[in-house]
């Protein structure tokens, strides 16, 4: 199957981030048609209708979480997670600079939907740029009418509102971005209460990913049942893939869900410099590693990369060849998480300290003969013990590659050469 | 102190509007911003202004400027630069390119430049994995980076160093159109780079 740019279409449409461009091209009709031509309720079953989920990581039905959203408590309020940080992926960022008013009318429409009228887009500090361009994106289609109070006459407003993060991993899980917005420290919530009923200032809130808004769009103009035309049954629609690593072409690639890795692979011109492939992780650092071996035939969506016991996540695949040592890998995605750890959870803060310190000494080969079994035994330690997802993800790296790649661990670890004996 | 108040009155208000009434808490990242920029760096009379202005606990203010990397308590040089040496831009060579970047800069990770120009910090992914190495320099992209591009992009911010100093420092905001509300429809993008980013 080749590419098909749903979200993507700036890569046919040029100066598609410009208002202009996006109205000649379809934008905003489907906000419009919604609010004077939709009830909300078929607007959600619309959606739900489709099968998207959400693009993210955790791919929950969007049509589902929106339905979860209590009719009757007010203000309500729609949150673009925009706060890309997985090591690995870079789709929003593209999306974002390339396509900005796609998102504005998906998270309208999906404001009308749930009966919210402000949208918070919430934006990793580092994406100054970006932040900009959305700035510049909202005023442009206020101006023009698109977005505001009273659309259309129809008595329904909503505004959009830009929000700066400041370089925090954790601010993407949803709970933790909430809490950064309300001007706390980025740290995640208990849930029960879900968003839905309790998020923003303890209002229904739905949080969604860029990515997936960018998606809304499209579904209302084109049907659910075109939607469900791409992809597989229960991971319809298409998904942004960021390819980074040792390939000679990396870079994003919408493709429908359910294609073949190989394909994936051919895209982005195969492993560079003529090399052999040794591992995948497809969901940035989050991810359990795959081997070469697990690759080929391997379809591209959330139900087919669960089986090999890996996750799709948000389908950042980091490719690595045959020069890799996995024992490195594990350290580099360790530095990562225990940079990240929001210090809430003891098992999370804890662990991912003495992991850090435990592969950095394995990667730099100055082990002890039970580093390697006291990594194990931390990753056991954490695992199911965290308080949100960040320590759960942090552990899949050490422990898939202790598991499959052994080899790696040994050649790093292997007792120090004993002093000379003169 | 009034520093932050004098320096960007319309900026605090239009960073407040964006919350509902009685919310102005959730400024609290904008205002941070702002007084990094105003102050030179988030020291106490810094966090406590923001506090004032927002209503907010002191402790909680400094807490919150704690939390997050791109807030800073001491002085740092004119231009930031945040390196990613994280996994994705490792395999493309990263590691290889740190002493290169640090012998041109003139400093080590962590460290500022004797002349106070730059300061570098190796960071987590940035996002644009696909065109490693690469780097941020007060927030703004520079991608696929190697020595020769590097001089060039390293003379230019000398360059505009000399004729003005970095107008964005400490970090980039100042005066930035991220505060002033709703911005205008031109000059979405930094001047000499296009959409994705390309400066160097």
């Amino acid at each position: 199957m080749p590419e098909q740019h749903v979200v993507l279409r700036n890569r046919e449409i040029p100066g598609l981030a410009r208002l202009d461009v996006y109205v000649a091209h379809g934008g905003y009709a489907q906000l419009k048609r919604a609010v004077t031509e939709m009830q909300p309720a078929e607007v959600i079953d619309l959606v739900k209708a489709s099968g998207l989920r959400g693009r993210g990581g955790a791919g929950f039905p969007t049509g589902l979480k929106w339905s979860f959203v209590p009719r009757d408590l007010y203000p309500k309020y729609i949150v673009v997670n925009n706060d890309e940080s997985e090591p690995g992926t870079f789709k929003d960022h593209e999306i974002t600079l390339e396509n900005p008013h796609q998102v504005i009318e998906g998270a309208a429409i999906a404001a009308y939907a749930v009966g919210a009228e402000t949208v918070f887009i919430y934006c990793r500090g580092e994406f100054w740029q970006e932040m900009d361009v959305l700035r510049a994106a909202v005023a442009e289609a206020r101006a023009a009418g698109h977005i505001g109070p009273n659309l259309h006459g129809s008595g329904y407003g909503v505004e959009v509102q830009v929000s700066p993060g400041a370089g925090a991993y954790i601010c993407g899980e949803e709970t933790a971005l909430l809490s950064s917005l309300e001007g706390e420290l980025g740290q995640p919530r208990l849930k029960p209460p879900f968003p839905a009923v309790a998020g923003l200032y303890a209002k229904p809130t739905v949080v969604n990913n860029t990515e997936t808004l960018a998606n809304v769009p499209a579904i209302l103009e084109h049907g659910a049942d075109w939607f469900k035309s791409i992809g597989t049954e229960k991971s319809p629609g298409t998904k942004i893939c960021c390819v980074s690593g040792h390939v000679e072409r990396p870079g994003n690639y919408e493709i429908p869900l359910g294609t073949s890795w190989d394909e994936l692979l051919a895209m982005a011109g195969g492993v560079w410099k003529g090399r052999r492939l040794k591992a995948v992780l497809p969901a940035g650092a989050s991810a359990p590693v795959l081997a070469a071996e697990q690759m080929p035939g391997l379809a591209l969506d959330w139900e087919s990369v669960a089986a090999t016991g890996s996750i799709l996540g948000s389908a950042s695949f980091i490719v690595m060849d045959e020069t890799v040592n996995m024992a490195w890998v594990a350290k580099k995605t360790i530095a990562f998480f225990k940079h990240e750890s929001c210090g809430k959870c003891s098992p999370c803060r804890e662990g991912t300290w003495w992991l850090k310190h435990l592969t950095a000494r394995i990667a730099a080969g100055e082990a002890g003969p039970d580093d390697v079994a006291l990594v194990t035994q931390v990753v056991d330690q954490m695992e199911g013990k965290c308080f949100c997802p960040l320590g759960e993800f942090a552990q899949s790296v050490p422990r898939s590659t202790i598991e499959r790649f052994a080899a790696d661990y040994a050649e790093r670890s292997a007792a120090p050469a004993p002093a000379a004996a003169d | 102190m009034d520093t932050l108040q004098r320096r960007f009155p319309e900026e605090i208000k239009a960073a407040v509007a964006r919350y509902p009434a009685g919310r102005q808490a959730s400024a609290v990242i904008s205002l941070l911003y702002l007084a990094q920029a105003a102050y030179g760096q988030l020291d106490k009379d810094a966090i406590d202004e923001v506090a004032s202005v927002l209503e907010m606990d002191p402790t909680q203010v400094r807490g919150v400027a704690g939390f997050y990397s791109l807030f800073f308590e001491r002085p740092h040089g004119g231009y930031v630069v945040q390196y990613c040496n994280d996994l994705p831009c490792a395999l493309r060579g990263a590691e290889d390119f740190l002493p290169v970047l640090e012998e041109k800069l003139g400093c080590k990770a962590g460290e500022t430049s004797a002349d106070g120009l730059f300061t570098l910090e190796c960071v987590m992914c940035l996002a644009a994995c696909d065109r490693a190495p690469m780097m941020q320099v007060n927030l703004e992209y520079f991608h696929d980076l190697d020595a020769a591009t590097l001089d060039g992009l390293l003379a230019e911010l000398r360059a505009r160093a000399a004729e003005d100093p970095p107008r964005r420092a400490p970090f980039g905001f100042g005066p930035p159109s991220e505060m002033a509300g709703a911005a205008p429809a031109t000059g979405a993008n930094p001047a000499g780079s296009g959409p994705t980013g390309q400066g160097g």
